[in-house]
């Protein structure tokens, strides 16, 4: 039955409205959210991931009208290997979001927010995703975008008695919109030489270079935008981090890549012919992102903000790869454009698993400590010894520390990178590594970030009393940090597998994969060739575990194997207390002084009304003041002007109005 | 099966050889200072009594600090082992390329840098802290340096580059006289040499690996000092092998082999007296001016770069 993974993906969309739909009970039965609109939720995403998987293995391509839509304009869907692998990461994450959410929406039964709101919208935000990927009409993949970012919205919006997330959800709607328009506009650009609405009309049409870059221009602001890259990042550290903590780990593990889905769909399938200025732009910007990202992330002290600015640093790394990949096929080597985009496609599930780990331990530290500062934590790990354990996993991996699965796709990237020897030109061949360079910073800043993270919240000593206190979260919480955690260490341990996975997705756009990465062997990953390089990541697991456990065997052997207890020595100072440790704003501050000069850093002393004196420390994003802060008040001078029409008298409006008639039916005729 | 014996041979040389190397190094540098200094093979002694020793836990310490120093042990080790030092071409080359190798090292000291913080004590974060910094900006000069081989040999494996440079014989480089710079300048950083960090100071303002390492005692403190060394060694058989290639076993016949490891002890033992002698006359810097030593790394690595891409390719 070839049209099989295709049912089971609409099935998965039937089962996400289903979780949609019950939770409108919820007003009277609490529990329903907990019992029947979160398990739908994970059980939606499982099928999902069944369906990816048989379209990858496979290799089949199913496409179906529904009988949906408009008399003159169907809903056309497909199944390629494309939205098989974003399929398959959308299932991953969200049945571990599944386990995770039966006990995290527990804490909300008896809160003053809406339930309906929480589960519905859940639902409904899900079924959006998945829609945009199965979409094959730009009809209908702007209603499931708009779907997606709608109810996105409300569930940003959840906590809304504190005006910081309504303003965050206003942010997060005005870029959202302004992001739709654009790629509403760039489809505009492709029906209109494609002759029609479904993609396989755009696909054939034959576009001028001119209008092509338009199209690609148009698209690249739409889903940059909502894939956060600088300097149009400003809504996500705001978003994210209001939303509750198992829909944080969606938006931001999940909902980013299908940004990136619907630019790679739109680039490398339908656009056709690619130019190398395009590979450049990407690069340029995502560089540009990555670092930004990574040096916001590391001076925020707020748990989930940080994790929110790596999420622009991560999407920037999956644009520098994409960026190579239309680089190389601009320039006539499309086997080395199917290793960039392999390694943009591998960066982005990894990010997808790490990311989604990370919120949701930071929902578990938020559910057990009440807890978002960093600055407040400490010794968490002895208290969740699980949440810390699986924490570190993804503080390991998003480090892209080997053989953690980060590593990998890094490592692929460099990779390509480093080919750029083949490229002609002298100033492309400059580039790239200069790229490679600014990943390799990135990576490092990175380390030093998660450092701080796992360091200042679950090493040391507890800062506050609420936090000595913590209490280990629920099984099932734990349980969807651990199967993020194991998929983490999966796809970093057998990396030829899962580029097994992804080359049909390369075979299907480039119409070359990379078949020599799995040529000597499961055991050695070598993507171009043996001789150029190769990395064993199941031995870097085996030999060290071998050489740790003669180890431990020959220390256990001796009688002093056992260790005595006793109190820290500091320098033989006096018994330190908490306060002495390093806070999460002193750990970071060598590196902002470094870097002083991307941060609006306002520091000082606060003298209180009693005399007592804090330290004061805030740090501002330079892009608001050069971007945002211009536009606004451009918007706002010219809404003035324009408000100069509202009198107020109906008979100056009705002028108006003739006036407007007489110039469109001038226009027209 | 010979080959697999003797990369096993090779990675038990190079944690033999560690505490050696150092030995060394203080020896030089003691003779320098018109000291008389430790015997040679103190280091080896300084192993053996911490491993003696009885090992002692801080109350507030959680099951990482125990952990992180086999972590950061063997990370180092694997790095270490996959190094060609006395033979090319053997199988466990195969399981790190260069950009593998740093990233083996950052795993290592990714794990230091938690251990510090681990008690909770006021100098562990600041060790932590500055180790992070220090990395940060030498990791991207690092593999800028490396980038440099990698793309002259087009190959990042480091047999690959080593191979390369033999049969291409030695041709003067820019772009190699600027990665051996950045390189050299690195591994200062990394090794927490001076001009850096000084590795035997224990004055608390100044220190940085150290400061990670207050805490431990016995056999964790002999493993994390260990590992340092083999750092030390990395780097050096690093700088030595891949820059002056000559002399490594290219077959696996005991003549070959034997001559391979004279000709890296020479090597390592010039390398060393170099270091030794750079470290008497300079003095360490201040923290912040670490960045301006970083930043001239990175830019001799860029430079490397730019030359090789700009001026050799093609020509």
């Amino acid at each position: 039955m070839p049209d099989a993974p295709l049912i089971l993906a609409l099935l998965a969309l039937w089962l996400a409205l289903g979780s949609a739909a019950v939770p409108l009970l919820a007003g009277r039965e609490p529990r329903l959210l907990r019992l029947a609109a979160v398990p739908l939720l994970g059980l939606a995403g499982g099928v999902a991931l069944a369906a990816g998987l048989w379209t990858l293995i496979a290799g089949t391509n199913a496409s179906a009208v529904l009988p949906l839509g408009l008399p003159w304009l169907p809903w056309h869907v497909r199944l390629d290997p494309l939205s098989g692998v974003f399929l398959v990461l959308i299932g991953l994450v969200t049945g571990a979001v599944g386990l995770y959410g039966r006990d995290y929406v527990r804490h909300f039964e008896g809160g003053r927010e809406s339930l309906v709101a929480l589960g519905g919208f859940s639902g409904l935000f899900l079924a959006g995703m998945l829609l945009v990927v199965l979409a094959d009409d730009a009809f209908l993949f702007m209603i499931a975008w708009e779907v997606m970012s709608l109810s996105s919205y409300f569930l940003v919006a959840f906590q809304h008695e504190q005006a910081a997330n309504r303003r965050a959800a206003f942010l997060y709607l005005l870029m959202a919109h302004v992001g739709g328009l654009a790629i509403l506009l760039g489809f505009g650009v492709l029906a209109a030489f494609g002759g029609g609405f479904d993609f396989d009309a755009m696909r054939a049409a034959e576009l001028t270079p001119l209008w092509a870059g338009v199209a690609f221009a148009l698209a690249f602001l739409g889903f940059g935008m909502k894939a956060g890259l600088a300097p149009l990042h400003a809504w996500l550290p705001e978003a994210h981090p209001v939303a509750p903590s198992h829909i944080s780990a969606l938006m931001s593990g999940v909902m980013l890549k299908v940004a990136v889905y619907g630019f790679i769909r739109t680039v490398l399938d339908l656009n056709g012919e690619v130019h190398w200025s395009w590979g450049v732009t990407l690069i340029a910007v995502g560089g540009l992102s990555a670092l930004v990202g990574v040096l916001f992330a590391l001076v925020q002290t707020d748990l989930k903000r940080l994790l929110a600015y790596s999420s622009v640093e991560n999407l920037g790394i999956v644009f520098i790869a994409l960026g190579l990949a239309l680089l190389f096929q601009s320039t006539g080597h499309p086997n080395l454009a199917a290793l960039a985009l392999v390694a943009a496609l591998y960066h982005a599930l990894n990010h997808a698993l790490f990311k989604s780990l990370l919120f949701l331990g930071a929902g578990a530290i938020l559910h057990s400590t009440h807890e978002r500062d960093l600055d407040q934590m400490g010794g968490l790990l002895r208290r969740m010894p699980w949440t810390g354990s699986f924490f570190l996993i993804g503080c390991l991996s998003i480090s892209a520390l080997p053989p953690f699965n980060g590593f990998v796709s890094e490592w692929l990237i460099f990779q390509s990178a480093l080919q750029a020897w083949n490229l002609d030109s002298g100033v492309l061949r400059s580039l790239v590594p200069i790229a490679s360079a600014v990943l390799a910073l990135t990576g490092a800043l990175v380390a030093a970030t998660f450092v701080k993270v796992y360091g200042i919240a679950f090493l040391g000593q507890a800062r506050s009393r609420h936090v000595r206190r913590a209490r280990p979260s629920p099984k099932g919480m734990w349980a969807g940090q651990g199967l993020l955690a194991g998929l983490c260490v999966l796809f970093g341990v057998l990396p030829t597998q899962i580029l097994g996975l992804l080359d049909p997705v390369a075979d299907q756009l480039l119409g070359t994969g990379v078949p020599q990465a799995g040529a000597n062997g499961w055991l050695w990953l070598t993507p171009i060739s043996a001789e150029t390089a190769s990395y064993s990541a199941p031995l870097t697991i085996l030999l060290p575990a071998l050489i740790a456990g003669t180890a431990l065997w020959w220390f256990k052997r001796r009688a002093s194997w056992r260790v005595r207890r006793c109190d820290p020595w500091d320098c033989g100072f006096a018994a330190p207390t908490p306060r002495m440790q390093y806070s999460a704003a002193s750990f970071a501050q060598p590196i902002r002084r470094v870097f002083a000069l991307l941060f609006l850093i306002d520091e000082g002393r606060d003298q209180g009304a009693d005399g007592s004196v804090r330290y004061r420390l805030r740090i501002a994003d330079r892009a608001w003041g050069w971007l945002y802060v211009p536009v606004a008040r451009a918007v706002d001078s010219s809404a003035r002007r324009v408000a100069r029409l509202q009198s107020g008298s109906v008979r100056v409006y009705l002028g108006w109005t003739l006036v407007t008639l007489l110039v469109l039916l001038w226009v027209i005729s | 099966m010979s080959a697999w014996f003797i990369a096993l041979l090779q990675a038990l040389l190079c944690v033999a050889l560690a505490p050696l190397l150092v030995g060394w190094v203080r020896r030089v540098k003691a003779r320098l200072q018109n000291r008389r200094g430790a015997p040679l093979l103190q280091p080896y002694a300084d192993l053996r009594k911490l491993m003696i020793k009885e090992t002692r836990v801080a109350h507030t310490a959680s099951p990482l600090f125990r952990v992180a120093p086999y972590i950061v042990f063997v990370a180092t080790w694997l790095a270490c082992a996959t190094v060609p030092l006395i033979a090319l071409d053997l199988p466990t080359a195969g399981i790190a390329d260069i950009i593998v190798l740093v990233g083996l090292l950052a795993l290592g000291r990714f794990f230091l840098a938690l251990a510090g913080m681990d008690v909770g004590t006021a100098f562990g974060g600041m060790g932590a802290s500055r180790e992070m910094l220090i990395s940060a900006l030498a990791e991207p000069a690092l593999l800028m340096a490396v980038f440099t081989l990698a793309m002259t040999a087009h190959s990042t494996s480091l047999v690959g580059v080593m191979e390369h440079h033999l049969t291409d014989g030695f041709l003067l480089r820019p772009s190699y006289l600027f990665a051996f710079g950045a390189l050299v300048l690195v591994a200062l950083a990394e090794c927490g040499r001076i001009p850096v960090d000084n590795p035997t100071t224990h004055l608390e303002l100044t220190m940085v690996h150290e400061a990670m390492l207050l805490e431990y005692t016995g056999r964790h403190l002999a493993l994390m000092e260990w590992a340092a060394w083999i750092k030390l060694l990395l780097y050096g058989v690093l700088i030595v092998n891949v820059f002056l290639p000559w002399g490594i076993a290219t077959e696996f016949t005991p003549a070959a082999l034997a001559l391979g490891l004279v000709a890296v002890v020479v090597k390592l033992a010039l390398l060393g007296a170099a270091l030794a002698l750079g470290e008497t006359l300079m003095a360490k810097m201040r923290l912040f001016r670490v960045p301006g030593f970083l930043n001239l790394a990175l830019l001799l690595g860029l430079l490397g770069l730019l030359s090789h891409v700009i001026l050799e390719v093609g020509a």
